[in-house]
C-alpha cells in the first residue's frame, strides 16, 4: 500500500519535470526570437516559434501553478517555511511572470513585434528560469534559518554559494539546449530547412556547456550536501542512462536526422537526471526541517486530492491529445497551410 | 515597532485582488456571450454575430492574459505574505484550490484550440462546442475559489485541537454555509458585468461613429442578457443579505449602521456618523431592513452592539454596501428601460441620452464588482478565518512588504496601462467591416 506523501510527492515530480519540458521550450523560444531579430534573422525563425507558442502559451502556466497548489496542498509545511523565506526572490520571479506572461499576450495580438516588447520577453526566458531554480538550491539546507519563531533567507550564504550559481547556470543552459532541440524537431516537421539548420546550430552549440554545468553542480553538491550526493551515488544507473540519452541524441542532432527521436532522447535524459536528483532527495522537502512524512497532509485531505487528481487527469489528458493532434501533429498546420 | 508589516500585507493583498479582480471577473463572464454570439450567428447564418463572437475573443485574450498572471500572482501571495495563514489553513482549502487549477486547465486548453480552429472545422457547430467548456472551466474555477472565501467567512469541515486543524473534511469545508449565496451572487455578478460592458462598448462605439447593423445587433443582444443577469443578481443579493443576517449578523449590522438589536429595523441609506456614533442626513426606509434580512416587517434584527468592539467590522463598508446595491439597481433600470423604449413604438431605443447611460453602465458594473467585494472582504474584519484566526496572527513579519507593495503597484500601473493601450489598439485597427 503506498502512502498518500508517496503519490503525492511523486505526482508533483513529475509535473514539474512536465514543467521543465514544456517551460524551457517556451523561455528558450522567447530569448531566440529576440536574438534571431537582434542578428537580423528573425525572418528564418520567427514564424515557426509563434505558430507553436501561440496555442500553448497559458497551458504551461498552469502547469507551474499546478505544481505550485499541488506541494502546498500536499504538503503544507512547505508554504510556511518557503513561504516566509522567499517573499522577496519569490515576488521577483511573480513579477518576472507577469511581465512575460502578459506581454506574450500583448505582442501575439496587440501590435506586431515591437523591440522593447521581444526584449522584455526574452530576457525573462532566461531570469525566470535562473530565479526558480533557487527554490531547488534552497531545498538543499544551510540557506534557510530557523530562529525560534521566525524563518528566515541567508541572502548572504545563498549568493555567495558556488553551488547556488551553478545551478543557476545549468537552469539558462538547459532551458536553452531543450528549446533548441525542440525547435530543430519542429522546423523539421514543418520542412522549413533554413529555421531546422539555425536551430541545430543553436543546439548543438548549447549542448557541451549544458554537460558541462551539470556536472560542475554535481560536484559542488558534494561538497554542500554530502547526503544527497551519496543518494545519488547509489543510484548511478540513472545518470548512466542519461549520460546515454544524451550521446545519442548528439549523435543523431550531429548526423542531421531523426530530430523527433533526438528531442526524445533529450527529454529521456532529463528525466533520467531529474528523477536520479528528486530520489537522491528523498525523504527531505528541506533539508533539514521538513521531510514528504513530517508535512503531509491529513490521510482525508490527501485521499481527496488523489481523488480530483485521477478525475481530473481523465479530462485533461484527452484534451491535451487534442492540442497535440491539431497542432503539433497536424502536418498541414505546422506547415502553416492551415489557420 | 518601526514598520507595521500587517497593515502593508493587507495593502498587497487588497491591491492585488482588487486589480485581479477585474479581469477575473470579465473572464468569467464575458466567455458566456462570446458563446451566445457565436451559437445566434450560426443559427440566424449572420455573419455579423459571428464576427462579435470573433472580436470579443480576440479582446478577451488580452484580459485573460492579465487575469492569469496576476491570478498566479494571488496564488503565490498567498503563501508569501500570508505564510501562518496557509500553515493552519492549507490543510483545508487545499482541494478548492486545486480544483480551480484543474477547472483553469481545463479552460485554458479549450481557449488555445478555440482561438486557433476558426475555419478548421466543415460543421460551424463543432467550433461552438469549444465554447462549453471554455464558459465551464471559467465559471467553476469562480466556484471554487468562491468556496474558499467563503470557508475563510464560515470555516467548518474541521476541528480545533492543540491550534491547528484536525479530524478535517475537505468536501464539508467546501460546502460550509456561505457558499450557496456567494457562488450565486458572483456567477450573476460576473455575467452581468460581462454583458453591461458589452453593451456599453456598442453604445460608446455607436456615440462616436452613428449606427451601425453590427453594433445595434450587440447592444441588443447584451441588453437582454444584462436584463436576465441583473434580475438573477438582484435576487443574489437578496439571498446574499439573509444569508448574512442568519450566519454573519455582524457584516450586516455593519452594513446597515444597525447598533441596537430591534425588531421592524428601518433600512438606512448613506448619512453620515457624528463622533457620538449619531446617523446624520441619511434616507430611513422603516422596516425595510427586517424585511431585506428575514423577509418580514416585524422580523428582529441583531445590531452591531452586541459584538465586542474588538470583533467589529469598520463601519466604512455602510457606504461600500449602499453602493454597491446602488449600481444593481441602476443597471438593472438601464435595461428596462432599454426594453420599454425597443417595444413602444414610437421611441427610438437608439437616442443619444440611452445610449450615454448604457454606455456609463460599462464602468458602473466593475466598479459594482469592486465594491462588493470590498465590502466582504472588510465586512470580515478583524477575522481572516472568521472566529478562529485574526488577520494580525496571519501576515508575514517580514519588513520587506512595504517594498513589495511599491512593485506590485509598478506592475500593476504598468499592465493596466498596457492592457488598455492594445485593446484600444486592437479595436481602432480592425474596423467591423474588416475580417479579423
Ligand atoms: C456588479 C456587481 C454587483 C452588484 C450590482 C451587486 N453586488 Fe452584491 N456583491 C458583489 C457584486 C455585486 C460581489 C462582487 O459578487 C460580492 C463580493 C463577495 C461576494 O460573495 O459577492 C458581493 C457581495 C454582497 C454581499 C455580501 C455577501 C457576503 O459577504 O457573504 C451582500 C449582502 C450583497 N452583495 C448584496 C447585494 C444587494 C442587495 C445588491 C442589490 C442589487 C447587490 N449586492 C448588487
Ligand atoms: C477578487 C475580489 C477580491 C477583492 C477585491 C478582495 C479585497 C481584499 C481586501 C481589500 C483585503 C484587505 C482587507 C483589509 O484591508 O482589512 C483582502 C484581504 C484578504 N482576502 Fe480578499 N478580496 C477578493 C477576493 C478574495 C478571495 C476570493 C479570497 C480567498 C480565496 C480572498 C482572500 C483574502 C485574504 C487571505 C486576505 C488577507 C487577510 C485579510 O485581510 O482578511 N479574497 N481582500
Ligand atoms: C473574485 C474571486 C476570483 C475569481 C472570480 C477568479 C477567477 C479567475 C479566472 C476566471 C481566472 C482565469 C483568467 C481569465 O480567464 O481571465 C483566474 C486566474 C487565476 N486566479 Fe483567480 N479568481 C478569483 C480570485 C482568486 C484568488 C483569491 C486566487 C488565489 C488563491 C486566485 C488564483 C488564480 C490563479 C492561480 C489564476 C491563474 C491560473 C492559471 O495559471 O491559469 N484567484 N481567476
Amino acid at each position: 500500500m503506498m502512502n498518500y506523501e508517496l503519490i503525492g510527492i511523486s505526482v508533483l515530480w513529475l509535473f514539474l519535470y512536465g514543467y521543465l519540458i514544456i517551460a524551457s521550450i517556451d523561455f528558450g523560444a522567447g530569448f531566440f526570437a529576440f536574438y534571431a531579430r537582434l542578428t537580423k534573422q528573425d525572418h528564418l525563425i520567427n514564424r515557426l516559434i509563434s505558430r507553436y507558442l501561440s496555442p500553448v502559451w497559458e497551458i504551461t502556466n498552469v502547469f507551474f501553478v499546478f505544481f505550485y497548489i499541488g506541494i502546498v496542498g500536499f504538503f503544507p509545511d512547505t508554504a510556511y517555511y518557503y513561504g516566509s523565506a522567499l517573499l522577496v526572490p519569490g515576488s521577483l520571479a511573480i513579477i518576472l511572470l507577469a511581465v512575460r506572461g502578459s506581454f506574450y499576450a500583448f505582442e501575439n495580438y496587440g501590435s506586431k513585434n515591437h523591440i522593447v516588447y521581444l526584449f522584455l520577453y526574452g530576457a525573462s526566458g532566461l531570469l525566470i528560469p535562473a530565479s526558480l531554480s533557487v527554490a531547488l538550491t534552497l531545498s538543499e539546507g544551510g540557506f534557510i534559518l530557523k530562529q525560534e519563531e521566525t524563518v528566515s533567507l541567508d541572502y548572504w550564504a545563498l549568493l555567495t554559494d558556488p553551488l547556488s550559481w551553478s545551478i543557476v547556470g545549468l537552469a539558462i543552459v538547459s532551458v536553452l539546449f531543450i528549446s533548441a532541440s525542440f525547435l530543430a524537431f519542429y522546423a523539421s516537421r514543418a520542412e522549413d530547412n533554413s529555421a531546422l539548420k539555425l536551430m541545430r546550430t543553436y543546439s548543438l552549440f548549447w549542448s557541451t556547456p549544458t554537460i558541462i554545468i551539470a556536472l560542475t553542480a554535481f560536484i559542488y553538491l558534494g561538497q554542500h550536501n554530502e547526503r544527497h550526493y551519496q543518494n545519488m551515488m547509489d543510484l548511478w544507473w540513472l545518470l548512466a542512462l542519461s549520460i546515454a540519452f544524451f550521446a545519442i541524441a548528439m549523435w543523431l542532432l550531429y548526423r542531421g536526422r531523426r530530430y523527433g527521436l533526438a528531442f526524445i532522447c533529450i527529454m529521456l535524459q532529463f528525466f533520467c537526471a531529474f528523477f536520479a536528483y528528486g530520489i537522491g532527495q528523498y525523504p527531505y522537502l528541506l533539508d533539514p526541517y521538513i521531510t514528504i512524512q513530517s508535512s503531509v497532509t491529513s490521510p482525508s485531505m490527501g485521499f481527496a486530492l488523489v481523488v480530483v487528481f485521477v478525475g481530473g487527469m481523465c479530462l485533461l489528458i484527452p484534451s491535451l491529445i487534442l492540442v497535440f493532434k491539431l497542432f503539433l501533429f497536424d502536418a498541414d498546420y505546422v506547415k502553416g497551410k492551415k489557420t | 515597532m518601526g514598520i507595521d508589516t500587517v497593515l502593508w500585507s493587507k495593502l498587497v493583498t487588497g491591491m492585488t485582488l482588487g486589480f485581479h479582480a477585474i479581469f477575473a471577473t470579465l473572464g468569467v463572464g464575458i466567455p458566456l456571450m462570446i458563446a451566445i454570439a457565436e451559437f445566434i450567428g450560426i443559427r440566424k447564418q449572420d455573419p455579423h454575430y459571428t464576427q462579435m463572437a470573433k472580436r470579443w475573443a480576440r479582446g478577451f485574450v488580452i484580459s485573460v492574459a492579465v487575469g492569469v498572471v496576476t491570478g498566479t500572482a494571488i496564488s503565490l501571495q498567498l503563501a508569501l505574505v500570508w505564510p501562518n495563514f496557509m500553515k493552519l489553513a492549507g490543510n483545508v482549502i487545499a482541494l478548492p484550490l486545486f480544483m480551480e487549477v484543474f477547472a483553469f486547465f481545463f479552460e485554458a486548453i479549450f481557449l488555445g484550440i478555440y482561438l486557433y480552429t476558426w475555419e478548421r472545422f466543415k460543421n460551424p457547430y463543432i467550433h461552438w462546442l469549444l465554447t462549453i467548456p471554455i464558459v465551464i472551466g471559467a465559471g467553476m474555477s469562480a466556484v471554487f475559489i468562491t468556496t474558499v472565501n467563503g470557508f475563510m467567512n464560515q470555516p467548518g469541515g474541521f476541528t480545533m485541537e492543540g491550534g491547528q486543524f484536525t479530524a478535517v473534511d475537505p468536501v464539508q469545508a467546501m460546502l460550509n454555509t456561505a457558499t450557496f449565496s456567494k457562488v450565486f451572487h458572483v456567477l450573476s455578478s460576473a455575467y452581468l458585468t460581462g454583458a453591461a460592458l458589452l453593451a456599453g462598448i456598442a453604445a460608446f462605439t455607436m456615440l462616436r461613429k452613428g449606427v451601425t447593423g453590427y453594433h445595434r445587433k450587440a447592444l441588443k443582444l447584451m441588453m437582454a442578457v444584462a436584463l436576465l443577469f441583473g434580475l438573477l443578481n438582484t435576487l443574489a443579493g437578496d439571498v446574499s443579505a439573509k444569508f448574512l443576517a442568519e450566519h454573519q449578523p455582524e457584516k450586516l449590522a455593519a452594513a446597515e449602521w444597525h447598533f441596537e438589536t430591534e425588531s421592524g429595523a428601518d433600512l438606512i441609506l448613506l448619512g453620515w456618523l457624528n463622533a457620538e456614533h449619531k446617523i446624520i442626513g441619511a434616507i430611513h426606509l422603516p422596516k425595510l431592513l427586517s424585511f431585506l434580512a428575514f423577509g418580514d416587517f416585524k422580523a428582529e434584527v441583531t445590531g452591531l452592539n452586541e459584538f465586542p468592539p474588538e470583533d467589529q467590522p469598520p463601519l466604512l463598508v455602510h457606504y461600500l454596501f449602499d453602493l454597491m446595491a446602488g449600481v444593481g439597481f441602476l443597471l438593472l433600470g438601464i435595461s428596462v428601460l432599454y426594453f420599454v423604449f425597443v417595444f413602444w413604438r414610437k421611441r427610438n431605443e437608439l437616442n443619444k441620452w440611452l445610449l450615454r447611460v448604457i454606455a456609463l453602465g460599462a464602468p458602473l458594473a466593475l466598479i459594482g464588482v469592486e465594491l462588493g467585494w470590498f465590502y466582504a472582504e472588510l465586512g470580515r474584519q478583524p477575522w481572516i478565518i472568521r472566529g478562529y484566526m485574526r488577520v494580525e496572527e496571519a501576515a508575514t513579519t517580514s519588513p520587506s512588504v512595504i517594498i513589495l507593495f511599491f512593485l506590485f503597484l509598478l506592475l500593476y500601473i504598468v499592465l493596466g496601462a498596457v492592457s488598455i493601450f492594445v485593446l484600444r489598439r486592437m479595436f481602432k485597427t480592425t474596423g467591423e467591416g474588416e475580417h479579423v
